[in-house]
């Protein structure tokens, strides 16, 4: 298996042969700065351009198939005209707040996405609660959403934004306990460790078997909701709200909510794969050697990517499958249902635990 | 002139015979041009008269009621004569006579039909008493005929403009009105008031005024409206919110309003038909039906057996047209996206029917009056044959994806529930009022066309809530379905087209036709003074009552209920706003 851990270090101890130790940790973090944001780019076009194909073959539809060879130039176009756009500032918002809520959602994005355990040795953040560093950061778009309903001085955007108050803090538990779940599984909270526990001893959903498949199912409702769409999408509610807190933005304001949406269905999808389908761990069946080395060969990258695929393909069928709930029932599902089974859960992984019930591959 | 007198009668002896005899021609041509002075300065009309024609057999004769004693006649027909349904009051500009209104009233229990008119002689004070405290429906209805011919309606609680601007001069339906005079293009905004006048006429006959609040200045207002995503068109509804329950709404009217029964006025009947199929545009083939009918039957004119069973193959085509359209948009409004396309997919298929034979898709064009504009296409029932057990296999995908889907249930079952009083009075026809138990399909209570020969079921569900409308839509599709299946192998050999006059001319007289629509009973009140165009030509609408309910429907539901309730209650705003 590629360790990505001995390159980073190589590159670590060239730079301070050439520059002091400070000026080597700034460029490091210019430089993977620049990674990440370069990724999240390529990403959100990737997830755009997916969708609207995933979207178009369930509605019986093609898709975008005009701009470049099957479409492909379409989200690229549609970022240049995104870009193009004016920002208009409506008289009567509040500025400051209303300017200030994209990049706060953008932000919380980011820094969960920076969380993401890529291959082997490749996580930009990782230390030892670092599942809690990324529950506490992926919070902060949630005051984004609500600052973009303050600041519009808007009907819709305050309604809508009440709604993903509401909707966000309370499928944040689930997520909480689920995580939890897992976490009491691993033994540790540090990311890396997760994966490489999951590398050595099976994925968390065959490891943990019962507790951890509902936690997964958990995970995907919760994680839908957490990314505000279909069909917990009712903070944009089209239909009713136009188009919820972000109605009033315009241009690249609006163009980050759309950036971060997207970009939440990836750290969703990632997290999955993270907590329960090994990151970037090749799938092993045990007693096949010679299909393990094959898997191995392939690198970790690719194989948390591509899960991560998977985990949004089931996303997207969710989405497109289903009518938008409607906020009371969201909450019901959200502290009648999904809470009290995600808690019992957690005693039953705990139990898994403690008598040791789990399956090592 | 003596010339010309004699070259008409040669053309049409039997027809001027009667009036005069043949050497007397030309002093009797005086006094018919005295007779109409306002027609006068037209050479055309100093010919001589044609013979009366007998007027048709939908000729009704309105009883003249009193203003005194009207709201007490009312009161007496709907309580002791059972005329529950207000079908539709048609204001009316008699020039000396006065102005008024017609109210059609029919008893849905024992099927009888009622005219009564009130006519108001002052056109400067015109005052007729209400009678929306004994229909709910009255309210709009009155609020229209207040709109545009400026009669106030003594009792009314809530006498604003519902279609124009509220600073809008004038009464423009009035005949000797200048609408473009009086109303240069506005460039200001609209604001729209808060509160509404009643006018009452007190002891002494003067006339008083009280102030009615509609919002009050701490209500929570939100706009749904003019351009939303989920009011199907240009409407515009004023809602006040306690949290996102609804505390009343009010909706506002006219925004794409064209004046079609203004310019109806001033077309010949011909003409007129063009405007129909731009009113309600899922119920195109429906409403122009309605409105040939109405003119065939008063005009006396016979229509062929094959062009019956034609209009009603394609008034059900339409109607399935419209209920899929209904599903798909109802599916969208509650974000299932994906069974919207799975409607527009199975509606494109009766598109395709539609344009193979009119050549058109959503404007159709294709009833005339005598008849059809073309006969059917060679292909036209291989392909119906051919749709319909593909619908019957498709419409089961319908259950599987969106209406048996348990979030799709939870959302509509018992939201937005109405009462049978409730859309009795309110008149909510067509499937919407049928899901409240009320059997009001015009088909089966008063046959027209083919609709006598076939065998089909009338939907009535009895829970009336949103969920039992969408059923209810979703079970007639399958009986027009059955009823299209019944006719298509069995339509009559015969002319596509009567021929009719050049320029057709319906007999002097009042005349009241109407079919089910898509969404309703679609109703046609002609007024005719024996010229080539109407004197008044008047709609009922089928949407206007159902956004009329809403407010009731929605009171105490959420907002998201909202999109439920009008996305089951389906209407389509051109209709509105004629």
């Amino acid at each position: 298996m590629l360790d990505l851990a001995s390159w980073t270090s190589a590159i670590h101890t060239w730079l301070l042969g050439l520059v002091p130790e400070w000026a080597a940790i700034l460029l490091e973090c210019v430089v993977v700065a620049l990674l990440i944001i370069t990724l999240y780019a390529v990403f959100a076009i990737v997830l755009i351009y997916m969708e609207r194909k995933v979207c178009a073959f369930f509605q019986c539809r093609i898709g975008p198939n005009r701009v470049g060879k099957w479409g492909l130039l379409q989200v690229f176009s549609d970022v240049f005209k995104m870009l193009q756009k004016e920002i208009i500032n409506m008289r009567k918002s509040d500025m400051f707040l209303h300017d200030l809520a994209p990049f706060l959602v953008v932000t919380a994005s980011m820094l969960t996405f920076a969380c993401l355990p890529w291959n082997k040795g490749g996580h930009i953040i990782d230390f030892n609660v670092g599942l809690f560093f990324m529950v506490a950061v992926s919070s902060i778009g949630v005051v984004g959403i609500l600052l973009a309903g303050l600041g519009s001085n808007s009907k819709y955007p305050m309604i809508g934004s009440m709604r993903a108050g509401a909707q966000l803090i309370s499928y944040e538990i689930s997520i909480g306990i689920t995580m939890l779940t897992i976490v009491a599984l691993s033994g540790t909270m540090q990311i890396s460790e997760i994966v490489q526990q999951q590398a050595d001893n099976g994925w968390n959903i065959i490891r943990g078997h019962v507790p951890a498949v509902i936690a997964f199912l958990i995970y995907l409702i919760a994680g839908n909701a957490e990314c505000n769409r279909g069909p917990f999408d009712l903070p944009e509610g089209e239909s009713e709200l136009t188009a919820g807190y972000h109605t009033e933005y315009s241009g690249m304001h609006f163009g980050f909510f759309y950036l971060a949406e997207y970009l939440n269905l990836f750290i969703a999808a990632g997290i999955a794969t993270t907590l329960f389908l090994g990151g970037w761990a090749p799938l092993h069946i045990a007693g096949l050697d010679g299909f393990n080395a094959v898997m191995d060969a392939v690198p970790g990258a690719v194989w948390f990517i591509g899960k991560t695929f998977f985990v949004i393909f089931l996303l997207m069928w969710e989405r497109w499958t289903f009518p938008r709930l409607r906020i009371d029932h969201i909450l019901s599902l959200e502290w009648k249902y999904l809470m009290p089974i995600s808690l019992i859960n957690l005693l039953l992984m705990a139990l898994v635990v403690v008598f040791g019930l789990g399956i090592n591959v | 002139m003596k010339t010309m007198e004699e070259n008409k009668d040669l053309q049409t002896p039997a027809a001027a015979e009667p009036q005069k005899p043949a050497d007397a021609a030309a002093p009797a041509a005086k006094p018919a041009a005295a007779d109409k002075p306002a027609a006068a300065a037209k050479p055309a009309a100093a010919r001589p008269q044609p013979k009366p024609e007998v007027p048709g057999e939908n000729e009704i004769k309105p009883r003249l009621v009193e203003l005194s004693a009207l709201h007490d006649e009312m009161k007496r027909m709907r309580d002791e004569e059972k005329m529950d349904f207000l079908e539709l009051i048609t204001g009316v500009d008699w020039g000396e006579e006065g102005l008024g209104c017609v109210y059609n009233l029919w008893s849905t229990e024992t099927g009888r039909r009622e005219y009564v008119k009130a006519v108001c002689a002052d056109r400067d004070a015109a005052f007729i008493p209400t009678v929306s405290d004994l229909w709910t429906i009255a309210d709009i209805y009155e609020r229209e005929v207040f709109d545009f011919y400026g009669i106030r309606f003594l009792g009314h609680k809530d006498m604003r403009r519902v279609f124009l601007r509220e600073d809008w001069v004038g009464y423009p339906m009035r005949k000797d009105d200048k609408p473009e005079e009086q109303n240069p293009l506005n460039m200001e905004n609209e604001v729209l008031s808060d509160t509404t006048v009643e006018y009452n006429r007190d002891a002494d006959g003067r006339i008083t005024e009280t102030e009615h609040v509609v919002f009050a200045p701490d209500d929570y207002m939100v706009n749904i409206g003019p351009q939303h995503p989920s009011t199907h068109g240009v409407l515009h509804f004023r809602v006040a919110l306690e949290g996102e329950r609804i505390k009343k709404m009010d909706p506002k009217l006219g925004y794409i309003h064209r004046g079609i029964e203004k310019l109806n006025e001033s077309y010949t009947y011909p003409q007129t038909l063009a405007l129909t199929d731009r009113m309600d545009y899922l119920g195109a083939m429906q409403s122009r039906h309605a409105l040939c009918m109405a003119i065939e039957k008063a005009a006396s004119i016979e229509v062929s057996d094959r062009v019956q069973v034609v209009r009603t193959i394609m008034d059900e085509l339409q109607r399935i047209d419209s209920h899929i359209l209904f599903f798909s948009c109802l599916c969208q409004d509650m974000g299932a996206t994906t069974a919207f396309l799975y409607g527009f997919r199975d509606r494109e298929k009766v598109l395709d029917i539609f344009e193979e034979t009119c050549g058109g898709r959503l404007i159709l064009n294709y009833n005339m009056i005598g008849g059809l504009a073309a006969d059917i296409h060679p292909n036209f029932q291989k392909r119906v044959k051919e749709f319909i057990p593909y619908m019957r296999k498709n419409l089961k995908e319908y259950y599987d994806i969106f209406i048996n889907n348990v979030i799709a249930r939870n959302r509509l079952i018992g939201v937005g529930r109405l009462s049978l009083e409730q859309v009795v009075s309110g008149g909510c026809t067509g499937p919407s009022g049928r899901a409240s138990g009320w059997h009001n399909d015009v088909r089966k209570r008063q046959p027209y066309a083919a609709y006598g020969k076939v065998d089909f079921k009338e939907i009535v569900r009895t829970e009336g809530d949103s969920y039992a409308r969408l059923l209810c839509r979703m079970d007639e599709i399958e009986q027009s379905l059955s009823i299209i299946e019944q006719l298509i192998d069995n339509i009559p050999e015969g002319p596509f087209q009567t021929k009719t006059k050049p320029i057709i001319k319906v007999p002097a007289g009042t005349y009241y036709s109407c079919v089910e629509g898509s969404r309703g009973e679609f109703g046609v009140y002609l007024e005719s003074k024996g010229d080539k165009s109407p004197y008044r030509l008047h709609y009922r609408s089928t949407g206007l009552p159902l956004v009329w309910i809403m407010d009731t429907a929605c009171r105490g539901e959420l907002i998201a209920d909202m999109m439920a309730i009008n996305g089951t209650l389906d209407y389509v705003v051109p209709d509105i706003d004629r």
